[in-house]
């Protein structure tokens, strides 16, 4: 209810008045109110919603990406206009809104310009299913307790309730199970709540339809969800390319929008300059129609650290109390995930270990050039036949964010990695690399057969291994590159070791042979309740964002082992395998909740780093061809 | 202060015209033009219109200053209390003070490109209009600096209200042009372009303030539109009478004349396309160009309209600086919808274009986008450069997160600071190499690359390659056919873009032997000349190359030399200043320094980190800086010092009977020399900086040119590809080949296999095949034998 009035507030009361004093104040109560107790879950958010049920001029969130950011644009934040009741002149505010009202008086002095800049928002790309699931849960139990909700939303919110009231304790059990059931759609439908909101729309307005002739320019193929044109007025500066957001704004999706840019009469296209500056995909681009790409007026942005709902949000005192309360519970749930990657993976234990410490792995730093904290794993010697396919499903099932690239020769070729700038529409045409924080990137050089790489096949490999060796993508801006550096976990499953560089191989030996992978790996993984797989996300998530130091006294040690390491083996003990040590260190004392690096830690991590040494070294004497 | 009404408007603005004939409000407009009025002083030529000045709708009309005593003034007073309406611009004392800037600006310290030949202890614009009359071209560009330095007042009006103060401007010349030169025929009158406002240079910083300002920007073009022919005036033409009249278009509309005026007619006029008048038109897009940007987020893009002799000016790709009116549109009204977005629509309308890359094609040797510098930020970086230790400072600033390797830092330092170039090309050698090449080679994984990421990074032209990935055609240019206009445009590759900067490559051993053979040029002459798809010529490419190469066995092998170890051709290496090799050197204190170096730097905080070391920021703004204000000459103790050092290491070598320096490495000597002045911003090149470049080419060469057989230093590795004692071998099995077969007497063939073997016997040193065919094929050099198949034949 209370939300609802703040809009009225805002938008038609706050017209009338020019003092731009009222602007500041609305943006102290916006806030002041979100920071309260689960008040920002009483708001619907376009990512959970279908937009037809959205109520046009009301406040909603939209959890996004930033994909592009388009030219500042100068708007009426003031104009003069014709009350059509009273006849007089009146002012009326441009702010937060697309349309003017009435006819504006271009003339009157009494204009103010001001400015605003539009960013191209898409939901976070590879948002795992469980991630998007257990928002939208949470979100559809709040909302229908505020009495706001007018008819025709209350209706398909009812519809919704019954369904929550009835399916969420029976059928989430076997649903995580029946999902991974269904892997051959990796996308897709098993999951029976979002079509429960998908399918009404597709009857209005078909979006998956639509946005393949009017392309959504979603990074990964295969997405879905809203994309949204956000208008910001304040801090510009202070966001960035693909930053993650939680955006609060004003829905807006009025009509015009899309008529003003469709009728376009060519006689008058040559005499106005202002027309035909615009090419039509740039028009497309900039201004699709609002019922696909509705355009969100922001109030307040929360920059997300993470995007796992099962996680307090924001840096609270809340955030702190569950953090304390869940370390306690860390070594324990170690244990437990440890076992349960080690059955996953046919039961190498120390492969388990790499692949937790993978995991939790986060750039934390970056030194000049360097990025600190990268740990791209090379798993090799993976059995072929699917088998990677299961593991990154395995893998999705833990991380809120995930994406596996196929690396067949088809797709390297063809497919576009890097964002590119297209000039002719004006916009940034995204690519698979363009990833939020912390997305998991598994690639699977399995499916690489042998064959020729065309030129923009040997780009997207190189494309690949700067983004493993440095952390970053360049974007091609056709006559110059921009560099924008990224965040990404990057596992490598391979045959043999891979043509991408690594920080870490480990050779794969299982110690099991199923007879039958499928029925292994499904039966593995309905044996976890989703309480514990649950547990398991919050771990993974929370340690990579513990705080972490080396008492001086470790240095020390460190310096020791390092010098009598180099003494017994100068050969092959170099500065490289140091980094990777205290990489190693650094995330194995993380992963135990141990927020400083003990002796102890140290010697685990060169003894897990001197197991899989041996077996490198084995496999390399196995094959010695292998370089 | 300047608000009237309507009705004061229009009784002034009839009062003007009786006042003053050759005020704005005439100029230019297309009625003036047609009917061909000369006005006074300007003789016949006629007036062009200025559409980048915006439409004639908004001619400015006149406002009286309100009185403090309200009199009505007089027809005097009148004309000096005038001023623009809206404005504070009195046109009579704008065109004064104009006039006066003309006929007076003297810039004694001029050094722009364009004042080239121009006296400049004389009035620059009077010279500037000399030439006009001369060459006949009515363009007359104006450094809106000058404007500045000379009547602030007139410079702070010409930045507000351009619209207003261009037009005033172009009178006030055409009045003097025409005066002093009364006999000029111009195809039409001058048109004054002022440039370089200093108000905005970012487009980032660009804001709703700035609506209708005149501004400069930077950026880099990215598309052009074709061209766009727009309707200055539609010509109307009665179908029943003929009588025809002109109709000035306005705001983007003509108001087509309902009722002939001639014949009372209604709806008998048509619009005669061919007598209407029309003026060029281009849509260009400026993107920002990369260096301005913060990072993290896309570059801005603006859209420029070019008027008239400037369309066509630019192409896309090219860097340009632009001074032009910032406007701003409100969309356009729909009739049947009273809602309409209330966005405007933004553009520049150009008043001039500077290409700020056009240097890089022609070789003008000046750096036009010199990075400006604040008092402080000088006097920061001339404290840092008064300390003595300032070069360590420095180098351990350099790429901190790298360890140690000191020397090759300090080589990159100064690779990074470059020498002093010189110009020869009058004695016929042309330009003398300023640029100092460094070649990284060792073990993969001793952190070459991440120096080259790094040096990447810190230097605005940089470029980096690997030679993998890398063509010929990448590297040097290409050319490509625009899919648009069919035009062949030259398309730069990596070495022509890092022209004054540097151009990293690494796996410089991978790369194909077609691309590296480019680098000969590159590194030695400093430019590029291409010859392809019709196109021929020679680009600078100033361009320091700092390469990074692996060696051939994966490890670097001790025993064999450079050449050997990287495979490299030896004309390619001893291009190279420095060469250094990156190796482990296995000692346990070097080992325990390392490791204490790692582990801090991944606990150590932000802040710790800047502590220790110098800001990047701070040593990007060093270099700059001696690079553009500090230019090193040798003083005579210094050359003497060279002309030694040069003739020991020549001595070195003859002791032995080689020959250990060629003039290539003093050449070296000098440029780290002189890069080592550079970083103590000293303009004269010192003892100490030639005792430093004679230490760190030395340092390099006992790393890159110790005969592994000998153990000593031996530059003919690098300069022929094999040591002296290799070749002094070489010599020795030839000659005991000789002799063996000679001894053996007259045998006119033998069995290949057979020699090899009693030469095998005969000889105490091992030798091997590569040894033996050696030999024989110097025996066949000297025509003593041939080798045909598996037979020697004596000749």
């Amino acid at each position: 209810m209370r939300m609802w009035f703040v809009c009225r507030f805002c938008c038609p009361a706050a017209q009338s008045n020019s003092n731009p004093e009222w602007e500041a104040k609305v943006l102290e109560y916006f806030k002041g109110q979100l920071r309260e107790k689960e008040s920002h879950s009483w708001v619907p958010s376009l990512n959970d919603v279908p937009l037809h049920y959205l109520k046009p001029n009301s406040l909603v969130k939209f959890r996004c990406l930033v994909q592009d950011m388009f030219d500042p644009e100068f708007y009426m934040g003031v104009y003069e206009t014709v009350d059509p009741s009273t006849k007089a002149n009146v002012l009326r505010c441009g702010k937060y809104k697309d349309v003017t009202e009435c006819g504006v008086d271009l003339n009157s002095r009494n204009t103010v310009t001001a400015e605003r800049q539009t960013f191209y928002c898409v939901p976070i790309p590879g948002e795992s299913p469980w991630a998007k699931e257990i928002s939208f849960l949470s979100a559809a139990r709040v909302v229908p307790s505020t009495s706001y909700v007018p008819s025709r939303q209350k209706r398909s919110y009812e519809e919704d309730d019954d369904d929550m009231d009835t399916q969420p304790q029976k059928q989430r059990e076997p649903h995580t199970g029946g999902k991974f059931g269904t892997v051959n759609e990796p996308h897709g439908n098993g999951d029976s709540k979002r079509q429960e909101t998908e399918a009404p729309s597709s009857q209005t307005t078909a979006p998956s339809d639509c946005s393949s002739h009017l392309d959504l320019n979603f990074p990964l193929p295969g997405e879905r969800g809203p994309a949204c044109l956000v208008k910001v007025y304040e801090g510009l500066d202070s966001f960035k390319l693909n930053d993650t957001l939680e955006i609060y704004g004003i829905l807006s999706v009025n009509p015009v929008l899309t008529v003003l840019g469709e009728e376009k009469d060519p006689s008058l296209l040559l005499l106005n300059p202002t027309e035909s500056m615009e090419t039509p995909e740039e028009q497309r681009a900039h201004d699709p129609p609002a019922s696909l790409v509705p355009r969100l007026h922001m109030l307040y942005a929360r920059p997300l650290q993470h995007n796992n709902p099962l996680l307090p949000s924001a840096p609270t005192e809340d955030q702190s109390a569950f953090v304390s309360s869940f370390l306690v519970e860390m070594a324990s749930v170690r244990a437990e995930l440890l076992a349960y990657l080690t059955h996953v993976l046919l039961g190498d234990g120390l492969a388990a270990e790499y692949l937790l410490l993978h995991l939790i792995s986060n750039v934390y730093t970056r030194r000049d050039v360097l990025p600190l904290g990268k740990f791209t794993l090379n798993l090799s010697g993976c059995p072929l036949n699917s088998y990677t396919e299961r593991l990154y499903q395995i893998v999705q099932q833990l991380v809120p964010c995930s994406y596996r690239l196929s690396m067949s020769l088809h797709t390297m070729n063809s497919m576009r990695l890097v964002p590119k700038k297209d000039y002719v529409a004006n916009r940034l045409v995204s690519g698979a690399l363009q990833l939020a924080r912390n997305t998991s990137l598994f690639l699977d050089e399995t499916q690489l057969e042998q064959g020729q790489l065309d030129s923009s096949g040997v780009r997207n490999i190189t494309a690949l291994g700067n983004l493993i060796s440095w952390q970053k993508v360049d974007y091609d801006f056709s006559y110059h590159q921009m560099e924008f550096p990224c965040n990404i976990n990057v596992l490598v499953t391979s045959e043999g070791r891979s043509l991408l560089p690594s920080d870490c191989q480990v050779p794969l030996q299982p110690q099991v042979t199923p007879p039958n992978m499928e029925e292994y790996l499904t039966t593995i993984h309905m044996a976890q309740f989703t309480s514990q797989i649950n547990k398991f996300r919050v771990y993974l998530s929370l340690a990579r964002t513990l705080d972490y130091s080396i008492s001086d006294e470790v240095t020390k040690a460190v310096e020791d082992d390092f010098v009598d390491m180099r003494k017994d083996d100068p050969q092959s003990v170099t500065a490289e395998d140091l980094h990777r040590m205290l990489v190693v260190a650094r995330l194995l004392s993380l992963s135990l909740g141990q927020t400083t690096l003990s002796r102890d830690g140290w010697m685990r991590a060169k003894h897990i780093d001197m197991l899989r040494r041996s077996r490198t070294e084995q496999q390399k004497s196995l094959n010695g061809n292998e370089p | 202060m300047f608000f009237v009404t309507a009705l004061d408007n229009n009784i002034y603005f009839l009062l003007l015209s009786i006042v003053d004939m050759s005020s704005p409000l005439m100029y230019g407009t297309p009625s003036s033009r047609v009917e061909g009025t000369p006005r006074s002083g300007v003789g016949g030529t006629p007036a062009r219109q200025r559409p980048d000045l915006g439409s004639i709708r908004k001619a400015p009309q006149v406002d009286l200053h309100s009185d403090a005593d309200g009199a009505v003034a007089s027809e005097q007073a009148l004309g000096q209390k005038l001023v623009i309406w809206g404005t504070d611009v009195n046109v009579g004392t704008c065109k004064e003070k104009f006039q006066r800037f003309l006929q007076r600006f003297i810039d004694p310290t001029s050094n722009e490109d364009e004042n080239a030949g121009l006296d400049l202890n004389e009035p620059l614009y009077m010279q500037k209009l000399e030439e006009i009359s001369v060459v006949g071209e009515p363009v007359l560009n104006v450094n809106c600096s000058h404007v500045q330095s000379f009547d602030a007042d007139l410079y702070r009006q010409l930045i507000s209200y351009p619209q207003e103060v261009i037009p005033t401007f172009d009178m006030a010349v055409n009045e003097l042009f025409f005066e002093r030169f009364p006999d000029s025929i111009l195809e039409h009158q001058i048109q004054v372009r002022p440039y370089n406002a200093l108000k905005t240079r970012n487009m980032r910083s660009l804001n709703p303030e700035d609506i209708d300002q005149m501004i400069t920007i930077s950026g880099m073009v990215i598309r052009t539109s074709q061209l766009i022919p727009e309707m200055q005036e539609a010509f109307f033409q009665c179908q029943v009478c003929a009588f025809s009249t002109c109709v000035e278009v306005d705001r983007g509309r003509i108001a087509e004349p309902a009722v002939c005026r001639n014949c009372n007619t209604t709806h008998s006029l048509a619009l005669i396309h061919n007598r209407s008048a029309f003026s060029d038109k281009q849509m260009i897009k400026v993107q920002e160009s990369p260096d301005d940007m913060p990072a993290g987020q896309t570059p801005h893009t603006t859209i420029v309209y070019a008027h008239n002799d400037l369309v066509d000016k630019v192409q896309p790709g090219d860097r340009i600086n632009i001074t032009g009116i910032y406007r701003a549109v409100p969309m356009r009204e729909n009739p049947r919808q009273s809602n309409v977005k209330s966005v405007y629509k933004t553009h520049i309308d150009v008043i001039h274009f500077r290409k700020t890359d056009e240097k890089r094609l022609h070789g003008l040797d000046e750096d036009s986008d010199q990075k400006l510098f604040t008092e402080e930020r000088v006097q920061i970086l001339k404290e840092l450069a008064s300390k003595p230790d300032v070069y360590d400072r420095l180098s351990s600033a350099l790429a901190p997160s790298i360890y140690e390797h000191e020397d090759i830092k300090k080589g990159i330092l100064l690779q990074l600071f470059g020498g002093t170039r010189k110009d020869f090309s009058q004695t016929g050698r042309g330009n003398f190499r300023a640029e100092v090449n460094i070649l990284l080679c060792g073990d993969p994984g001793t952190s070459k690359s991440q120096l080259l990421q790094y040096v990447f990074n810190l230097v605005p032209r940089g470029q980096y390659t690997s030679g993998k990935g890398s063509s010929a055609v990448g590297l040097t240019a290409y050319v490509m056919k625009d899919p648009e206009t069919k035009q062949l445009v030259l398309q730069t590759g990596a070495l022509v873009l890092s022209d004054n900067g540097i151009c990293c490559i690494d796996e410089f051993d991978k790369m194909s032997d077609s691309t590296r053979s480019v680098l000969h040029e590159v590194m030695e002459q400093q430019t590029l000349s291409i010859a392809k798809a019709g196109i021929i010529c020679q680009l600078n490419a100033r361009t320091s190359v700092l390469a990074a190469a692996n060696p051939v066995e994966s490890q670097w092998n001790p025993k064999k030399t450079t050449i050997e170890n990287i495979q490299l051709p030896h004309t390619l290496l001893s291009r190279f200043d420095l060469i250094f090799l990156m190796l482990d050197p296995q000692d346990e204190a070097y080992d325990r320094r390392l490791a204490h170096h790692l582990v801090a730097l991944y606990y150590q905080s932000e802040e710790q980190i800047e502590e220790e070391f110098l800001d990047m920021a701070v040593l990007k703004d060093y270099i700059a800086y001696a690079r553009t204000y500090i230019n090193p000459r040798l003083n005579e103790e210094a050359s003497q010092a060279l002309i030694e050092a040069y003739v020991d290491m020549r001595k070195i070598g003859s002791g032995r009977g080689m020959v250990s320096a060629y003039p290539r490495q003093l050449e070296s000597l000098i440029r780290l020399a002189e890069a080592h002045a550079k970083v103590r911003f000293s303009d004269k090149v010192e003892t100490i900086d030639v005792e430093e470049a004679k230490r760190l080419h030395r340092e390099a060469l006992k790393q890159s040119a110790t005969d592994p057989r000998t153990g000593f230093v031996d530059i003919s590795i690098i300069t022929t590809g094999m040591s002296a004692t290799a070749r002094k071998r070489k010599e020795e099995v030839a000659q005991a080949l000789k002799k063996m077969i000679q001894s053996k007497g007259k045998t006119p063939a033998m069995k290949y296999q057979q020699l090899f073997d009693d030469l095998r016997g005969q000889s105490e040193a091992a030798i091997t095949k590569d040894m033996f065919e050696e030999a024989l094929r110097a025996l066949a050099d000297e025509d003593y034998l041939t080798v045909t198949g598996k037979t020697v034949r004596l000749l």
